[in-house]
């Protein structure tokens, strides 16, 4: 087993201990924004570990860029839904009175 | 490290799996909203995997899909959102 191996196999298993915190986050958690706060980050740092070691593994300089992009495509994306999810949430309870003094 | 990757693949169906357990109990449509982000998030992992595991490249592009159906869901809220405010000016 080559030092590149054994790179690739302690980023995808950092990766992976973030995805499960992220799982169980969303499973334990009370409330609404505790479990987007534990979704929408955990998981994508463990999409990065993930990517990262991925891109260590293919090695392949186009591939690294497309696999970074994507990372950051999907980093826009999670973080965008994750805050119209939280104020879809927060305007369905507020008054609407309140809603038209802000 | 066939071996591994295969673990790890698995590993990652499971959180999916786990996962469907917030579906089934949210009791707001947005905590089934947010399921979603997490089904994006470990397929595109699960592809990324794949594509080493495979050999094949064109894994990348499948998981690019991946990344499209998480902007979906940003553009699927603002339209139920705008219904919403309508109907309720």
């Amino acid at each position: 087993m080559s030092i590149k191996e054994l790179i690739t196999i302690i980023l995808l298993v950092i990766g992976c201990f973030f995805f499960l915190a992220g799982t169980l986050g969303v499973l334990r958690f009370p409330d609404l924004f505790t479990r987007l706060h534990a979704l929408t980050k955990a998981d994508n740092l463990g999409l990065g570990f993930i990517a990262a070691g991925m891109a260590l593994h293919i090695a392949s300089p186009w591939a690294a860029v497309k696999i970074f992009s994507m990372w950051l495509l999907m980093l826009l994306a999670s973080s965008t839904s994750c805050y119209l999810i939280a104020r879809f949430e927060k305007e369905k309870d507020a008054p609407k009175n309140k809603k038209e003094e802000l | 490290m066939d071996l591994f990757f295969t673990i790890v693949i698995i590993f990652l169906l499971l959180n999916i799996a786990l996962g469907l357990i917030r579906v089934w109990r949210g009791p707001t449509v947005a905590d089934r909203l947010l399921t979603t982000q997490l089904f994006g998030t470990t397929g595109m992992a699960i592809l990324l995997v794949l594509a080493g595991y495979l050999k094949q490249p064109t894994f990348l592009n499948v998981a690019i899909t991946f990344n499209v159906l998480a902007i979906l869901l940003v553009i699927g809220l603002v339209i139920v959102w705008n219904k919403r405010k309508g109907e309720n000016p």
